[in-house]
């Protein structure tokens, strides 16, 4: 029988290996943690490297990604053009050549016109390329308006709960309940048209979106424990919302977020196609279509296939990137 | 005589809910002193977490409220003061460590930025003061390597840092109280033992009082200076600790005690459970909670409340079995044939 309330020596440890004064158990078990480190390798994944890593395997996604940035690069090159003062489209987008327009029908795409002319004799692809800048700009203004609104609101209803959250619901509700266009069109009428106002018209329809993500998230993070770990900490009501929870409740917001763009820039083309949105003569890709529809028997198609192609190139950009992002944050199909 | 920091009296606390009033604590009372160790034990629901969280004010607010009894921190009525004042207490003067260490930290923050926002919350320093201050207090709650681990997330710790790092949290505005909430329940037994000697060691560096909440007996008889034994939100009995290991004067304290596995039985001995079921806290007797489930219970006990009986110094029991009578019962019992070692 081992006399096991005897005490190991000093120098030796539970097993009875010898050990030095330093080696305590403290020290190896450090030891042990950098051993595991560096077997790892580099760092463990963080939330966006996982996510960037489930998301470079949908082909998909990737073309959406690389789509959105081209059109963003050119919205914002254009941009900074358009604010210095030197437009950096080939041709000036409003120039009128009526020399180009034989007839009155435009010129087919050539080399020194790529996408060919309209019956102005005006540059397609510089209409192109400035109607982009203005699309981008409705998609990430209209939804900043609508996302800052949902962020707002949105916690707010979900963390206080009760009479708040009811009213706030409620009027989200009623949102969702008009028909989208009409209701855009019913602001934009009361508003006005112009390119300002279709800012206003989509961030405003859009915060019932956002609020009611966020509130969904909202209520499944705050009961979490490290919420009341806060709370004993003494954070206020607003640290926890907006340090605490919110982080915690972004991940459909991203997802949301980059739907919510696509969606914007369709809504601004069918306002202008309509007439209401952004005002002639500034292009924008929804004007160009209203008019090419009116020159499609004349056989120019150019008119319309190029600016029909950038609609449709951004807003499947968005929703793919969207869809493969949701795919990807959704930790359900963690592998 | 040690310094008071917090007298609790007749503390009730009551749930209104759709089904009823849930009556999770009724008319208990205790006192901590610096620098001293009180276990709060019972089993499941019998209202030691929400006799805590009372304390900080952190009960749902709807349904969750204190109906009687005073709480006093030092010249502080915990009940009466501010909202804002709480917010100041909570962390500052009484601060708390949850069950599980996997879930009370925020995911998508850092650790040091955790624990420098716990600092700047209630103290006058600089983010960069309180950063440093951060890893200071990693290392003192034994994390190797704190300046790089500061700067990490929490899912990158095991469960056993996280507790630490939680720890070091709490005690970061060096609190009076230290409320600990099963800090060990959700952890493997080695790692439990080193979460132990960190709260200890933390306690005797920042002379805080600890309430400790358990239902581990262990835990208890190794940090515990007094013991207050919780049963359907009633303190059915509470002494130092040895004297409720040892005196043990409640039936529920025996069948606690009694149902704790031992090394020293035969590998076919079973564990002794208390049989039963805990009661429901809506529909309590007038009486002893523990009525239903007492092999000793008598006519009086169901409707009767007793009165608290002083059995050794600082020993007291609620009881309706006569003093003499319970001695010659808990000798009976299997774990007092010889003492428990």
């Amino acid at each position: 029988m081992p006399d096991w309330d005897a005490k190991p020596p000093a120098d030796r440890d539970v097993y009875g290996t010898q050990v030095t004064q330093a080696e305590t158990v403290d020290a190896r078990l450090q030891a042990e943690i950098i051993d595991e480190q560096a077997e790892e390798g580099a760092k463990p994944l963080g939330l966006w490297s996982d996510t960037w890593r489930r998301l470079k395997r949908n082909k998909l996604a990737l073309i959406g990604l690389a789509i959105i940035i081209v059109f963003i690069t050119i919205g914002t090159v254009e941009e900074v053009a358009f604010i210095v003062g030197h437009p950096l489209t080939p041709y000036p987008p409003d120039e009128v050549n009526y020399a180009l327009s034989p007839q009155g029908l435009g010129s087919p795409p050539s080399l020194k016109h790529p996408f060919g002319t309209d019956y102005l004799g005006r540059d397609v692809l510089s209409r192109v390329l400035e109607a982009t800048r203005i699309a981008m700009l409705v998609g990430i203004i209209a939804v900043a308006i609508a996302l800052t609104m949902g962020l707002i609101l949105g916690p707010i209803s979900g963390y206080y709960g009760g009479a708040v959250d009811s009213v706030i619901m409620r009027i989200a509700d009623i949102f969702f309940a008009f028909p989208y266009i009409l209701f855009v069109l019913l602001i934009m009428s009361v508003l006005g048209p112009g390119f300002q106002n279709v800012f206003i018209a989509i961030g405003i329809l859009g915060w019932a979106t956002f609020a009611r993500i966020v509130r969904g998230q909202i209520l499944s993070v705050k009961s979490m424990e490290f919420v009341e770990a806060a709370r004993a900490q003494g954070a206020s009501d607003l640290r926890i919302i907006f340090r605490h929870v919110l982080p915690n409740s972004m991940a459909p917001v991203y997802v949301a977020v980059a739907m919510a763009i696509g969606g914007a820039i369709a809504t601004e083309a069918a306002l202008s196609y309509l007439g209401i949105g952004v005002q002639p003569p500034t292009p924008s890709w929804g004007l160009m279509i209203a008019d090419a529809v009116n020159y499609l028997t004349g056989g120019n198609w150019w008119y319309l296939f190029f600016p029909s192609l950038a609609l449709v190139l951004t807003v499947f950009g968005f929703i793919s990137f969207g869809n493969g992002l949701r795919d990807a944050t959704d930790p359900k199909l963690k592998e | 005589m040690a310094e008071r920091l917090l007298e609790v009296k007749d503390l009730s606390t009551q749930f209104f809910t759709h089904a009823g009033i849930v009556k999770a604590v009724n008319g208990v009372s205790f006192t901590l002193d610096r620098n001293e160790t009180i276990g709060i034990v019972g089993e499941s629901g019998s209202g030691k977490t929400v006799a805590a969280l009372s304390l900080k004010r952190l009960l749902p607010a709807r349904p969750g409220q204190v109906v009687e009894g005073s709480l006093m921190l030092g010249a502080r009525n915990l009940r009466t003061i501010s909202d804002d004042e709480m917010r100041g207490v909570r962390g500052n003067d009484i601060a708390m460590i949850f069950q599980d260490p996997m879930t009370s930290l925020n995911p998508v923050m850092k650790i040091g930025k955790q624990i420098a926002e716990a600092i700047t919350l209630h103290q006058d320093k600089s983010k960069r003061e309180a950063w440093k201050m951060a890893i200071d207090l990693l290392a003192r709650v034994g994390i190797p390597d704190a300046p790089k681990r500061v700067d990490q997330y929490p899912f990158e710790f095991s469960g056993g840092m996280r507790q630490r790092a939680m720890i070091a949290m709490a005690i970061s505005c060096n609190p009076d109280i230290l409320i600990a909430d099963e800090p060990t329940t959700a952890l493997d037994v080695t790692i439990q033992a080193q979460i132990i000697d960190v709260v200890r060691e933390m306690q005797a560096q920042f002379n805080s009082g600890v309430i400790l909440i358990t239902h581990d007996l262990g835990v208890i008889a190794e940090i515990a200076d007094k013991v207050m034994v919780m049963y359907g939100g009633r303190t059915v009995e509470y002494g130092p600790v040895d004297e409720i290991f040892y005196n043990a004067h409640h039936p529920y304290t025996w069948g606690l005690l009694a149902s704790l596995p031992r090394l020293d039985a035969s590998e076919k001995e079973r564990l002794t459970p208390i049989k039963g079921q805990p009661p429901n806290l809506i529909t309590l007797p007038a009486g002893c909670p523990f009525t239903v489930r007492c092999p000793y219970r008598r006519d009086e006990c169901r409707d009767n409340w007793p009165e608290l009986e002083i059995v050794a110094a600082e020993h007291g029991v609620h009881c309706w079995v006569p003093v003499d009578e319970r001695q010659g019962l808990r000798v009976e019992l299997p774990h007092f044939k010889e003492p428990v070692a």
